[in-house]
């Protein structure tokens, strides 16, 4: 074959051979113009096909564009491979084996950590409610919509399921597997346990992470934290429930608050009822963040539905409970005044050491 | 719900003093979540009527208006609305005029005109939500310029109550119910309201028809048939009230088909009957691929199967006589057969709908209307009638040759009864624990509607057709207690502290989360919190094989993902921080991780409707991971905090094991946490890979960061990690020797195995440490010596020489079986 391109393939097998000479991608990268690049001779060949006729110009470019392409890959390979051997070279000289590490030899500067503003209000509410004769039980943050939902009496298609801005899980059929949207479903699966066992009553209190599709704001994140508390005994009256509400309350705000019930309705409890403490703000005077009321919101509760107790096997007739909820967050930003709730997943140093 | 104070005094006396009724309606759980003072702010604001229009030089937002305010000279405005000509008569706002919200009016000068006032809009004036442009008043209306604003439109100060009304109420969704609630806390009667009756003559089965299809979806079907109407603006005091509600007046008909949804929770639906072929109403299932256009301009194609769970795709439609769809039962009627200028006889649709239905087709179709809010509540069937009778009374106020077709029709289809339950004696006070007599309760309940009877095991309680939300059984008991309870008062409910007499506590789990936390804090470390849901590509940062388990409806892309490690997550807080200068810190996060159930075998468990799938969902696990990014952290700092945690855990031996650990982690500076008893993998502890780290920290100067990850779940398995026993030893009295050795160890042989053998060397051992590595001259390549001090002590005796002898023999013998030869 005769033309500009006669001698093509030595010209690539010599600028593989040299490719092959570059140790290091430093020196790979300081020479690819010459091997691939402008100043490649395969550029200098493209520049000679301009006295070709055109369809044998054609084919030439074909060849030449080939060609480039294979210089390319090899380029691209052997970088890979260079930047590989080099990472693996600075690791091995990094090499450290950990089993040695002698512990008093770690130097270590004193300075004070601070735990999560959740954990240690969780925390606080914890003691309040051990103190009072709760256990601490917790369940999955992943649900099934039976747990979630319709073992609390919120069967599909209820109106009532538009409450919670539920997260839906792709596994399973469509809208079976959610992103729990309160602590409720582990007072199923404690009754269910405890029926399981014949470990009747429960006194358990369940803190956890719950998720709601809610566009964060000031007030409200996505994912939250809830204190669920839940009695199973012979005998419990809305009275209990009151009284619980009252003294946990106290425990926590401070004897100075008073706290109020008011009818509401949750599936699952009946009669239902939201739970007010005392404003924070202006201790009950009236202010803005209670819209002159003197009253705060603080959760809900009322006694066990029967129909909830029969679905788990529990006889209504021999045993009455009541349960309640509220937010950990909520508890913690009355408290420390937190202008934003957003801050509390930030994770600004700055506002992580205030806590203590 | 807004339910203004004039409209519920319509039904019942109530207190002057709004903070009494709002103070009921909260307690009655009717919660009052907002409340608007209407009409009060009008002083000094008065009829005026634009006289000339001008343009203000340099000003193209604001022009210069004359206005007749009544006096001999016009009064001088500037105005930047734009909706008004010459001629109209709008509200002015005088000087010294606060307007609702408190709002003060002074003489203002703008580019060299003095605005004498303020024209208002609707909205400014607090009587509606318009703020497009000036409040132009009615041209029909007959106005006086000069008049208060107030006298000219007849406007009385009002108060309007933002209720949310729970779904257990479906009897208080309607001014009617809420006004009986009150009625009730207050002992003052219910009033009624003006209603009509049919006209004699002609009955309505010779003008139109009815028929149910599909009974189990349609408890009741009426149709009436109104003629003489004369389709035109509704009399004031009726859009009014809508407008107070918070709907807008759209003409007569609609408005009176909206005033009686409002008024007594019974929707209607107004059809031309000129439009209906065959004057008739059939209620029917939709047929797979029949479409509608609804009022709202939308095509709908019906009985689709939805995603919803349980969803068949079963809709409710209304037919006309050739069986043509005509309208979505109980949620929006369709545009062909719409009330227009030209309507003069209406059939009038007063159902019952299967509430369950209605809800799916509301949720598959995305379409909520007032009449479903309703209808997915459940209305009161036996009340259809009435509400037509109200409607008839409403219209014809504006029609004055109304007449409602004699014998309208009637169809029934299938209603679940009403609920009745027994209270045994003494029920209501064992429920509340709080004595409340029989004879309160039932007064109570017959308020509501509720019928008691006395029978031989207790009082039967039959609940009225307007709550078909009370159930049987206990559930209904429930029920019932919990209406006593309401209208009693939950403020006069007694408190009672309960106790039992099994202690609190908490898991072992939980005290052992608590010391990780107590301590890490002390180790200056501080406790994040990062998101679960995240990014795919957040998660292939460490695990580039794991099948994703995705959020199906996420509030944005980068949070679709359920997360399968804290580390990401941590080192873009850490990276945050740096890039704000703070990043001097060390961050921990204790939270779950998630495993695709196709990847690890998580937990199965019930679902599906009814519970009766089985689902298998992912694997949840409780990570404990820190971050340490503090000037001078790396591996071993890791590695230290490790033993500081485990010492604290009384962990017995977990070693530090070299391993090829997972993306993400430093490959030759990490290595895996082992229970020496058990092999269980507690955890990984090293450095982050610097590949990984570089990218974060942009422009700031590269940096170790040292990591540590524990599997809480092996944790807190003393199974499978280890614990020290209980018992404690008393230190010996006696003096102890210390011996110090070095051996030079196989690269291969962990300096912990070698510390293990050296403690198990012989029983005077009391205590083996680690102080020095060395490498170098005089250690071949391949080796290193590793120096242990070793504290040797028995109980009874003073060590003598021969006793450390032997000890030393033993310790060098034991290190010789694992190749570490004495240096």
């Amino acid at each position: 074959m005769t033309g500009p391109l006669e001698n093509l393939d030595a010209v690539v097998e010599e600028l593989l051979d040299q490719l092959a000479a570059f140790t290091s991608v430093e020196e790979l990268d300081a020479h690819e113009p010459v091997l691939a690049g402008r100043r490649s001779p395969l550029a200098a060949l493209q520049k000679s096909l301009g006295g070709l006729d055109p369809e044998a110009r054609r084919d030439a470019g074909a060849r030449l564009q080939a060609a480039r392409t294979r210089v390319e890959a090899a380029v691209e390979g052997h970088r890979r491979r260079l930047a590989a051997a080099e990472r693996e070279r600075r690791l091995e000289a990094d090499r450290l084996d950990l089993g040695d590490v002698v512990a008093g030899a770690v130097p270590d500067t004193l300075r004070a950590g601070h735990p999560g503003l959740v954990a240690r209000t969780q925390a606080e509410l914890e003691d309040v409610f051990v103190a009072m004769g709760f256990r601490v039980a917790e369940g999955p943050e992943v649900e099934s919509d039976w747990y979630n939902f319709e073992a609390l009496n919120i069967p599909p298609a209820h109106p009532a399921r538009g409450m919670w801005d539920t997260f839906y899980v792709d596994l399973g059929e469509p809208e079976t597997v959610v992103l729990r949207t309160h602590t409720s479903p582990t007072q199923v699966h404690l009754m269910e346990a405890a029926v399981r066992d014949g470990s009747l009553p429960i006194h358990s209190v369940m803190p956890g992470r719950c998720y709601r599709r809610d566009t964060p704001d000031a007030r409200h994140l996505a994912a939250f934290h809830q204190v669920e508390g839940l009695v199973v005994d012979r005998g419990i009256t809305f009275a209990d429930l009151a009284g619980v509400i009252e003294t946990f309350t106290r425990a926590y705000f401070g004897t100075d608050v008073d706290t109020r019930l008011r009818p509401s309705y949750f599936p699952f409890t009946e009669p239902s009822a939201e739970f007010e403490i005392t404003c924070q703000i202006c201790r009950g005077a009236g202010c803005r963040t209670c819209s002159h009321t003197g009253w705060i919101e603080l959760g809900g509760c009322g006694m066990l539905d029967p129909a909830v107790l029969e679905a788990v096997g529990i006889d209504p007739d021999e045993w009455s409970g009541f349960a309640f909820g509220f937010g950990i967050d909520r508890c913690a930003q009355m408290r420390h005044e937190i202008a934003d709730m957003r801050a509390l997943t930030e994770n600004d140093a700055r506002f992580l050491e205030q806590f203590s | 719900m807004r339910a203004p104070l004039s409209w519920l005094r319509e039904f019942v006396d109530l207190p002057d003093d709004v903070g009494v009724v709002r103070d009921a309606l909260d307690d009655l759980g009717l919660v009052v979540e907002g409340l608007d003072h209407v009409g009060e702010g009008l002083d000094h604001v008065v009829v005026v009527e634009v006289r000339e229009i001008h343009p203000i030089e340099g000003a193209d937002k604001i022009r210069r208006v004359l206005v007749d305010a009544g006096g001999d000279e016009p009064v001088e405005v500037v105005c930047g609305a734009w909706n008004f000509e010459v001629g109209d008569r709008v509200p002015l706002a005088r000087v010294g005029a606060v307007l609702p919200g408190g709002f003060e009016i002074a003489r203002r000068s703008m580019r060299g005109v003095t605005s004498n006032g303020m024209l208002c809009s609707s909205s400014e004036l607090g009587l509606s939500g318009d703020h497009r442009g000036l409040m132009v008043l009615d041209p029909e209306r007959a106005t006086t310029p000069g008049e208060e604003l107030r006298d000219a439109l007849g406007l009385a100060p009002d108060t309007v109550f933002d209720l949310s009304v729970g779904a257990n109420r479906p009897d208080a969704w309607s001014i009617r119910g809420v006004a009986r609630d009150l009625a009730i806390r207050f002992e003052r009667p219910l009033r009624d309201v003006t209603r009509r009756t049919p006209s004699a003559g002609e009955p309505t089965s010779v003008l139109a028809a009815a028929v149910i299809e599909a009974p189990e979806l349609c408890g009741r079907l009426t149709v009436s048939v109104l003629r003489g109407v004369r389709v035109g603006p509704s009399p004031a005091w009726i859009a009014r009230r809508l407008e107070l509600a918070g709907m807008r007046p759209i003409s007569n008909v609609v408005d009176a088909s909206n005033m009686v949804m409002l008024e007594l929770g019974q929707p209607t639906h107004p059809y031309d009957l000129d439009r209906v072929a065959g004057a008739t109403l059939r209620v029917r299932r939709a047929r797979p691929g029949e479409t509608l256009e609804t009022l709202d301009g939308v095509v709908r194609t019906l009985a689709q199967p939805g995603r919803g769970l349980g969803d068949t795709g079963e809709d409710v439609v209304i037919a006309d006589g050739e069986d043509r769809v005509i309208g979505l039962a109980g949620i929006m009627g369709g545009a062909d057969t719409e009330i227009n200028d030209a309507t003069t006889t209406v059939l009038l649709e007063a159902a019952h709908f299967d509430p369950m239905t209605i809800a799916r087709s509301v949720k598959r179709h995305g379409l909520r209307s007032e009449a479903s809010t309703r209808f997915e509540r459940g209305v009161d069937p036996e009340r259809a009638l009435e509400a037509v009778g109200r409607f008839v009374a409403l219209l014809a106020e504006s029609c004055p040759d109304l007449e409602w077709a004699a014998a309208p029709l009637d169809v029934r289809g299938e209603v679940t009864p009403p609920s009745r339950v027994v209270l045994r004696p003494g029920e209501v006070t064992r429920q509340l624990g709080t004595e409340i007599d029989d004879d309160v309760a039932r007064r109570l309940l017959e308020g509501l509607g509720f019928a008691t009877e006395t029978v031989e095991d207790g009082i039967a309680v039959t609940a009225p057709a307007s709550r078909p939300d009370v159930r049987t059984g206990a559930a209904g008991r429930a029920d019932v207690v919990e209406e006593v309870a309401r209208l009693y008062g939950y403020r006069r409910l007694a408190r009672r502290t309960p106790s039992w007499p099994t202690p609190g506590g908490m898991t072992e789990r939980q005290v052992l989360r608590r010391r990780v936390r107590d301590a890490l804090v002390g180790r200056g470390v501080l406790e994040a919190w990062t998101a679960t849901l995240v990014s795919e590509s957040h998660v292939r940062r460490t695990h580039p094989d794991a099948r994703l388990i995705r959020v199906t409806n996420p509030l944005a892309e980068d949070e679709a993902v359920l997360r399968t490690s804290l580390i990401p997550g941590l080192l873009d807080a850490w990276a945050r921080n740096v890039a704000r200068g703070t990043g001097d810190v060390r961050l921990a996060e204790l939270g779950v991780v998630f495993t695709h159930p196709d990847d690890a075998p998580g937990r199965t468990t019930r679902g599906g409707e009814g519970g009766l799938a089985t689902l298998a969902l992912p694997r949840e696990t409780e990570h404990l991971t820190v971050v340490l990014g503090q000037r001078g952290d790396d591996a071993r700092t890791a590695v230290a905090l490790w033993r500081v945690l485990a010492d604290r855990l009384r962990l017995e031996d977990v070693v530090v094991r070299a391993a090829v650990p997972p993306v993400g982690w430093h490959p030759t500076r990490s290595a895996d946490l082992v229970d020496r008893a058990s092999g269980a993998l507690v955890g990984r502890v090293g450095e982050a890979d610097p590949d990984v780290v570089t990218p974060l920290l942009g422009p700031a100067p590269a940096s170790r960061v040292g990591l540590l990850e524990i599997d809480v779940d092996v944790l807190s398995d003393p199974v499978r990690t280890r614990r020290r026993p209980d018992g404690v030893v008393v230190p010996s009295r006696f003096p102890s020797a210390s011996i110090d050795l070095a051996f030079v160890t196989p690269d291969g042989v962990p300096a912990a195995d070698v510390a293990h053998a050296l403690r198990g060397a012989s029983d005077v051992v009391e205590r083996v440490e680690l102080f020095d590595v060395y490498r170098g001259v005089g250690i071949a390549s391949g080796e290193r010596s590793l120096a242990y001090g070793v504290r040797l002590s028995a109980p009874d005796r003073t060590l003598s020489e021969g006793d450390v002898t032997r000890a030393r023999e033993a310790l060098i013998a034991a290190g010789e079986r694992l190749g570490a030869r004495l240096r």
